[in-house]
């Protein structure tokens, strides 16, 4: 594991500003902005599914890496706050680390976990965690490209009229096209749904095994897209259904049966691992559930 | 007015040579003691050596080092220094064809899959370093030239006259706009046009009431005027350079317009004082102006003396620092994106440069380059259900039932129809 | 035939007391005015076929048509005949929602029971009205199908727009439309760009007919169009007016088409309703100069 030693923020001495020692918010964003980005939310919460514009600011991490969901996250975030970062379901990711990192040195107070049942904030990057949540808990995910229906039109202007007057026959078109072509659905991860029964959402690339969980899920989803500039909301308790056929229902992904390696489960989703020897394994992509199940079994 | 070209151009070119030689880094360097600069560029500016390799095609670090120096860090002029002198070169020959595989790597990573046979090998990258300015680089000797040995205090200004726009210029409180500043002796060429009556006068109001601040709203197209100098304003050279070349080149409504005007310099900084509500200049940051008269603007309009004027467009660059090409990129886009839906005269596709969608979302340095590098980012698990899902069966099974139902075999049409009607 | 020096102000309408026939009204227009400018006191006046002009000397705005009223009965067809401006393609426009009108009413039988005025819904419900109550055949395909995805895809998309969700019963529908159009079902997956104009046009009105709508409008659905391939495709027109009971709408130059399909007629110039009536009244006796001119030049 690449742990990065970062022992403190370094220290501008043209900031006065009260909060940390090294001059720096707490939490690292100041409260202005920290407003606006609360003030999307709560819109965000109130109109389930509904991409809401905000003003994003920069974060000394790059635009496509997290920003969105950082923001969310920072402006959440507080003393007694236990903060699980995870990236494709790891705790150990790289990304996640770099992120984990930047709120353990700009907010004093909050700790941070792996054990998912621990957490009260979960800011993720393509997963949801296998361990079931609860209401307490807040889904903060990490968000490319918020727009579900781009595959179909390009402009901007465009997708907002469609979304304010509900005219999504294009993405059905396309996915009436795509069993046309295939026989079968083939779209994969980020997977479009339809939130509370009115917007068309993109649920951020969770593979199709995830899209389930945020269906009446007892905990709230947030959506931080940086680079994009949008926030949106699944409030606790929404209907989240995927875009299906009824005789072409949707489907999550098929293991053939396989196991994983390291602890035996069935019911998880698996990653596959190349071997030097040109097989490969599966083993889980939640890695912390995948540690708490071996040492269950005794394996660890 | 009568127009009388200068005499005095040779002399002019050999000025402007001087002062460009006389500010390099090397004098820089040695006044403040240092080393050779080649040196610090290759030590301390590897990206941009790299760069500059790159996009000159030669594969030259210390050559390259010079091209940086030269250049005074403009990358498109150092590129351009070692593009023409890799065209010196004599070609000697061909390689031998050569493999990736082959390559002694000192960075490897992939995104499809956590763990990879010969392991992730993150190297020396940046990526998952947290972006803050290191300050101790600030308090360790690194003070900044700016002021020190720049060009424009060593070298007395060419005309002669007493230039109070230097960058440390210290408070002036001004009773009203014009006193305690030296009135600026270039009077802008739009406002002689102006007064000659060969240009429509600027309007009376702001056609917005307040600017838009693309810091605390994001765009939702169409936008503004305001909006769209803001962003372009400090977007990335390169990406504006492409469309603003892609329209010059006929890729949208391309009958390019005249440079008024590039000016170079600096300029104030005011704000209203607190207490006696006067103006009052804080301070002054260097600053890049383009105005360009485009062919068309709007309906004909009447001047000052009365004429009926064809009324040429104006479009505005402004950049801070000295960046010539990014200020007439900018104010050939703002032509373009004033021209905007209209310029898709035959109804057909609105061009690139002309669309304000695409211009505004892709110049921004920050997100299109993390946008872009963010593939590096790990994507096993969307890999992985893309991969799953390809592997469902049900090929075929729809189309064959309904072959069945209908009692015909369907022919795949590959040319266009002939004989349906 | 005098020229044309000065013209009446009035519109002359040939309309006879008829027998009050059992159709409804499927769709009824008052006042429909369309302007492309913000528009002065002295528009109305200034422009209009007494001036020969669009547009307002004293604003420069044009005013695309005004004063424009008509109402067509389930099963009828309407005419709207002009040249270029006369504003007879804005009238559909406005009515498909493609664009804004500045004034007057619609209603739709299918709306409200015919008594609210479709201009001023919301753009959701009008969308929703288009979607489900209306179909548009444009002069161009381009504008009327989307040529990357499958014939039978654009039929779909009005069909999975009106919110059905099983593939096997669009596809039977789309396909059984598009054999009623003589597009064989072997070419249903084939997109329309590889279709010559004549198949092009018979896509679109497959699509239009999708829904089973209440109206529908086709806009100079034949010009371009080689005689031959018109005669075919006016000879499927009339097959429908004759089976599908939906009230039409055709806009076209040539009176030869006009003639073929619309039993009532309304003459534009300019953006004015010239003259209006029962087609065959306004072919063998038109009244005002300008009906005259135009009958005069196809006769000749």
């Amino acid at each position: 594991m690449n742990e990065a030693v970062v022992s403190e923020m370094p220290h501008d001495a043209s900031r006065t500003q009260s909060g940390t020692h090294s001059g720096y918010s707490y939490a690292f964003l100041d409260e202005l902005t920290k407003k606006s980005v609360r003030r999307a939310i709560l819109k965000a919460v109130a109109v389930p599914g509904y991409q809401v514009p905000f003003g994003s600011t920069e974060l000394p991490i790059a635009r496509g890496w997290g920003t969105g969901g950082l923001q969310v996250t920072l402006s959440l975030i507080g003393p007694g706050d236990v903060l699980k970062v995870i990236d494709q379901g790891s705790d150990d990711s790289v990304n996640a680390v770099n992120i984990r990192q930047l709120v353990e040195l700009t907010a004093p107070g909050v700790d941070t976990t792996a054990a998912t049942e621990e957490a009260t904030i979960i800011q993720t990057r393509h997963r949801i965690p296998e361990a079931p949540l609860h209401a307490d808990q807040i889904m903060v995910f990490q968000v490319p490209l918020p727009e579900p229906l781009r595959v179909v039109e390009r402009r901007e202007s465009e997708t907002r009229r469609m979304h304010a007057e509900a005219d999504y026959g294009r993405i059905w078109v396309a996915l009436y096209e795509d069993v046309v072509q295939h026989g079968r659905i083939t779209r994969s991860a980020g997977y479009p749904v339809v939130v509370n029964g009115r917007h068309v959402m993109t649920p951020s690339p969770i593979p199709k095994w995830d899209v389930p969980r945020l269906h009446q899920a007892p905990f709230l989803s947030l959506f931080g897209a940086g680079r994009e500039k949008r926030i949106y909301a699944v409030p606790p308790l929404t209907d989240v259904v995927p875009l299906a056929f009824d005789d072409y229902p949707f489907a999550i992904e098929d293991f053939d049966g396989a196991h994983c390696a390291r602890c035996g489960s069935d019911d998880t989703f698996l990653v596959e691992v190349p071997q030097p020897d040109g097989s490969s394994v599966m083993s889980c992509s939640d890695e912390s559930w995948c540690e708490a199940r071996r040492t269950e079994r005794g394996q660890s | 007015m009568g127009y009388t070209p200068v005499k005095g151009g040779a002399d002019a070119v050999r000025a402007a040579a001087e002062l460009t030689r006389s500010s390099s880094s090397q004098l820089i360097a040695d006044a403040l003691g240092e080393r050779s600069t080649l040196d610090h560029v290759q030590a301390h500016l590897g990206a941009a050596v790299d760069r500059i390799m790159g996009e000159g095609g030669l594969f030259a670090p210390d050559l390259a080092a010079v091209a940086i120096t030269q250049a005074e860090g403009d990358m498109d002029e150092a590129a351009l220094l070692l593009r023409a002198y890799r065209s010196t070169l004599p070609r000697l020959g061909y390689t031998q064809p050569i493999q990736g595989r082959d390559m002694r790597v000192t960075r490897r990573i992939s995104a499809a899959f956590k763990d990879i046979p010969g392991g992730q090998l993150l190297g020396r990258t940046r990526d998952y370093t947290h972006r803050l300015l290191d300050f101790s680089l600030l308090d360790n000797g690194g003070a900044s030239t700016r002021g020190q040995g720049h060009a424009e205090t060593t070298v007395p200004p060419l005309d002669g006259h007493a230039d109070d726009h230097r960058p440390d210029a210290t408070v002036t409180a001004d009773a009203s706009d014009g006193a305690g500043f030296t009135w600026p002796p270039f009077p802008k060429v739009s406002d002689t046009l102006r007064d000659i009556g060969s240009i429509a006068p600027l309007p009376e109001q702001s056609p917005e009431e307040t600017p838009f601040d693309i810091t605390r709203e994001s765009l939702r197209f169409p936008v503004p005027r305001s909006a769209w100098l803001q962003s372009m304003a400090r977007g990335e050279t390169a990406a504006m350079v492409c469309l603003a070349y892609s329209n010059l080149r006929g890729y949208g409504y391309a009958d390019h317009g005249t440079i008024g005007e590039v000016r170079v310099g600096s300029l104030p900084v005011k704000i209203l004082h607190p207490v006696t509500g006067v103006a009052v200049t804080i301070g002054s940051f260097e600053a890049t102006e383009c105005e360009m008269f485009g062919p068309e603007g709007d309906a004909p309009v009447t001047g000052a003396k009365g004429r009926l004027l064809p009324a040429f467009g104006l479009s505005y660059g402004l950049v801070i620092g000295r960046n010539e090409r990014k200020a007439i990129a900018m104010s050939i886009l703002d032509s373009a994106l004033q021209a905007g839906e209209l310029a898709s005269i035959d109804g057909g596709e609105v061009a690139p440069s002309n669309d304000q969608e695409m211009v505004l979302s892709h110049i921004d340095g920050i997100e299109s380059t993390g946008f872009v590098e963010h593939l590096k980012l790990p994507h096993y698990v969307t890999f992985g259900s893309q991969i799953r899902t390809q592997m469902s069966p049900r090929r075929d099974v729809m189309l064959a039932a309904e072959r069945t139902l209908a009692g015909i075999t369907p022919e795949v049409a590959t040319e266009r129809g002939t004989g349906d009607e | 035939m005098s020229a044309i020096a000065t013209l009446p102000t009035e519109i002359v309408r040939h309309d006879h007391v008829a027998s009050r026939n059992a159709e409804q009204i499927a769709l009824k227009v008052e006042n429909l005015e369309a302007r492309y400018g913000r528009g002065c006191s002295a528009c109305h006046e200034l422009t209009g076929p007494e001036h020969s002009t669009n547009v307002c000397g004293q604003c420069g705005t044009v005013i695309a048509c005004a004063d424009v009223s008509f109402a067509v009965r389930a099963g009828r067809t309407l005419g709207i005949v002009g040249e270029s401006g006369s504003g007879k393609t804005t009238v559909l426009r406005c009515l498909y929602g493609d664009l804004n009108p500045a004034g007057g009413t619609a209603s739709l039988m299918t709306y409200e029971d015919g008594r609210a005025n479709l201009f001023t819904a919301s753009a959701q419900v009008r969308r929703r009205v288009r979607n489900f109550d209306m179909g548009m055949v444009y002069q161009h395909a381009r504008d009327g199908l989307n040529l990357r995805i499958s014939a039978g895809g654009n039929v779909a998309e009005r069909l999975l727009a009106a919110e059905w969700r099983r593939v096997d019963q669009i596809r039977a529908r789309a396909g059984h439309l598009l054999e009623r159009m003589e597009i064989p079902r072997s070419r249903m997956d084939t997109p329309p760009s590889a279709f010559s104009g004549g198949m092009q046009q018979r896509v679109q009105i497959a699509r239009a007919l999708a829904n089973g709508p209440a109206v529908v409008l086709l806009d100079e659905m034949t010009s371009g169009l080689d005689v031959s391939v018109q005669a075919g495709v006016l000879d499927l027109v009339l097959e429908l007016q004759r089976t599908e009971g939906v009230a039409m709408v055709v806009v076209s130059h040539d009176l030869g088409v006009i003639r073929l399909l619309c039993e009532r007629t309304m003459v534009m110039k300019n953006g004015r309703v010239v003259e209006s009536g029962l087609t065959d009244q306004i072919l063998e006796d038109p009244r005002h100069p300008y009906t005259q001119l135009l009958v005069s030049s196809v006769n000749a």
